[in-house]
């Protein structure tokens, strides 16, 4: 079998051990969970997704989440919440203080070793408790960027002046990502926002209020398996056929805002460009990033006309933040398991206007 | 449902950082109004500078002087200033080249409208009276209309990085603000306490009861529904003497902290034992609450007086055998 490649680009050669998302559950996505803890929101989520595969909880070798303390201002929210994994005897566990996405990255590696036949990797996000757009100012360059508190709208905003200067999209494009977004967000019973929303009126301009994720809480979780174990597990494994993920320079001004040559080479590695996909999930909170994220996917080329863009609504209808890549995995693999997608690109995107990005290639077996 | 229980919680630090030699010219440069900006591997003047190059990570230290005056290569209107950004009225965000940079530096430009601000215009540094070594140093940006080419050709410098009284450090405020809601689990016990009840919970499969409850028990994973009152009075497992002054306490030391075992749970608590010289508290000592008088605590400064145990005295009640609690050590 060969191995995968150790070159800085082009096409993964293929891992060394076939690995499958085989459940995903999540949260309904609400404005608010105030009645429940952290690990009262995640716990159901475990529940579910592990009864899926039909696998007790004691049986997941290896178990991996993403979130952050700074949402709910909560010191070691994580411990709290692996109460509801149930960790004794004492499970082997690791956290990433990232996008659930990235915790799904650290169990591929550890089912590509022959380390774990399972994993369970989870994520969650309260935004609620906090002023999520100050909040997210915490995590920039502390000398140069933070002192002056730019909010995530803000940064977004700049981002998406720079893609109507260059003529890549208009105010009205990007109201029709939006209420394509949430339109389809109506068959999405944990969605926060379904059905069409009013442009409504400049929260940072260009970007108005539909141009914005809405502000939530929520969880997700998936199963990871390995060969014949995943095919044991579900009916119709999605194969991770590719998983990459590449970052850029953190100070914005150094970056072309409307470009993502992160996501492009991630995909690349990810092996995404060998043939068309059917499904994207992108990971988009503001709607002028799915303009980015299209461009450097080339979904607008003749390959783009047969790809369905965020079937579940994307971030515009729920961005649980820490969740909201995970999920995008999950419900790439939930529409391969459903016999919906046989190839899908699924995205997950971290840090200030696309800055890091991480990129899937799913596959369901031949019916 | 129990009512749903919130209190506002601040988190506050003051960093302190330490400057690079890059960083450190540059923002001591800003308290002397000048701007300085750094070339890197590939020939660009990168401003504001890195201390390694943004594509190739190599060091990189040639220093150069920029102007003043810039270009927006993108804008932002913000109608509604935030708690820290640089103007408290409506502003523009704007990435800026000033003349002699390759790259763009992000800050506030002054403006009265949207319809006064457009990519391409031209923009000029507006100092802070006060400056001290900050990126803040730069108070804003205002448009600037002269029309003579002094700066607009400006080519970079080279700079040797040296002024006097070169910073070190910076100290970077940070607060944000929570509503903080402690969940069900948690808000039950809370309201047993204003009762003078300590309310533990049951998981259903290992049949343990935990105190204080978080809503699931971490060794089976699953919720803890039934509430179960434990105490009034427990038994001291293990303690530790304290001899540091904690900051806001006004507690003597030293004095003994201890993990208590209430009758009829699963998992000790840990609090403070009084009423007993400090040397003379041991494993097996039984002991019982003294509460402190007071209401729900609404921010921070009131937990002092929240309904919950002050402390832990003995009982006076012979000491536990060691094997009636050694299991909750």
């Amino acid at each position: 079998m060969p191995g995968p490649s150790t070159g800085p680009s082009g096409p993964s050669t293929g891992p060394l051990r076939e690995v499958a998302i085989v459940a995903f559950g999540q949260s309904d996505h609400v404005r608010s969970s105030a009645e429940t803890s952290e690990v009262e929101m995640l716990m159901p989520v475990l529940h579910d997704v592990v009864s899926r595969t039909g696998l007790k909880a004691g049986d997941i070798d290896f178990t991996c989440s993403g979130s952050s303390d700074y949402l709910a201002g909560r010191a070691f929210s994580f411990t709290m919440a692996l109460d509801g994994v149930g960790a004794w005897p004492p499970i082997s566990e690791s956290h990433v203080e990232m996008d659930g996405a990235w915790a799904l990255y650290e169990a591929w590696v550890k089912l590509l070793t022959g380390e774990a036949e399972t994993a369970l990797v989870y994520a969650y996000g309260k935004s609620s408790p906090g002023d999520l757009r100050e909040v997210l100012t915490r995590q920039l360059d502390p000398y140069y960027l933070a002192p002056l508190w730019p909010d995530s709208v803000a940064l977004a905003a700049l981002q998406a002046q720079a893609l109507i200067d260059a003529g890549l999209t208009d105010q009205g494009a990007l109201a029709g990502i939006a209420a394509r977004s949430r339109t389809a967000a109506e068959a999405n019973p944990h969605a926060q926002l379904r059905g069409a929303v009013p442009a409504g009126d400049p929260v940072v301009a260009p970007l108005r209020t539909g141009d914005c994720p809405p502000i939530g809480d929520g969880a997700a979780a998936v199963v990871l398996a390995a060969g014949d174990t995943a095919r044991r597990l579900c009916d119709r494994p999605a194969w991770i056929r590719g998983l990459d993920h590449r970052i850029e320079a953190h100070a914005l001004g150094v970056r072309d805002l409307t470009d993502s040559p992160s996501t492009r080479l991630a995909a690349e590695r990810a092996g995404y460009f060998a043939r068309p996909v059917d499904t994207a999930e992108l990971h988009a909170p503001f709607t002028s990033q799915e303009v980015v994220l299209r461009r450097a996917l080339a979904l607008d080329g003749p390959d783009g006309a047969g790809v369905r863009i965020n079937p579940s609504g994307g971030a515009l209808a729920a961005n649980p933040v820490m969740a909201a890549g995970l999920i995008r995995l999950g419900e790439a693999a939930a529409r391969i398991q459903r016999g919906e997608s046989d190839r899908a690109l699924a995205h997950a995107t971290s840090g200030p206007c696309l800055q890091q990005n991480l990129v899937a290639v799913l596959e369901g077996e031949t019916r | 449902m129990p009512e749903i229980l919130t209190a506002p919680l601040v988190v506050e630090f003051p960093f302190t950082r330490s400057l690079g030699p890059v960083q450190s010219a540059f923002l001591t440069g800003l308290r002397e109004r000048t701007v300085l900006g750094v070339t890197a591997s590939d020939g660009r003047v990168v401003v504001p500078p890195a201390e390694y190059d943004p594509v190739t990570a190599e060091e990189i230290r040639e220093l150069v002087e920029v102007g003043t005056a810039g270009t927006v290569t993108t804008w932002a209107w913000n109608p509604a200033p935030r708690r820290g950004q640089p103007l408290d009225t409506p502003f523009a965000w704007v990435l800026v080249r000033l003349d002699g940079a390759d790259t763009a530096l992000l800050h506030a430009l002054d403006a009265p409208g949207p319809d006064a601000v457009r990519t391409g215009m031209r923009v000029r540094i507006r100092w802070a009276a006060e400056r001290t070594g900050a990126i803040t140093d730069i108070a804003c940006f205002e448009p600037d209309e002269s029309t003579g080419d002094d700066g607009r050709t400006r080519e970079p410098v080279a700079h040797d990085g040296q002024f006097p009284d070169l910073l070190t450090g910076i100290t970077a405020p940070a607060r944000l603000d929570y509503t903080y809601s402690p969940g069900a689990a948690q808000s039950r016990y809370i309201q047993a306490l204003a009762d003078r009840r300590t309310l533990g919970e049951r998981c259903p499969a290992c049949r343990k009861v935990y105190v204080p409850p978080r809503g699931a028990c971490p060794t089976c994973g699953v919720a803890t529904s039934t509430q179960v009152e434990v105490g009034p009075r427990g038994t001291v497992t293990t303690f530790c003497i304290v001899n540091i002054k904690a900051r806001n306490l006004d507690i003597d030391v030293p004095y003994v902290y201890a993990h208590i075992a209430l009758d009829g749970a699963d998992l000790a608590l840990h609090a403070r034992i009084g009423g007993i010289p400090y040397d003379q508290v041991r494993m097996g000592l039984r002991v019982e609450p003294v509460w402190a008088d007071g209401a729900f605590p609404h921010s921070p400064e009131d937990m002092g007086a929240a309904p919950i145990p002050d402390h832990y005295r003995p009982t006076g009640e012979p000491d536990a055998d060691y094997d009636s609690y050694k299991e909750l050590i």
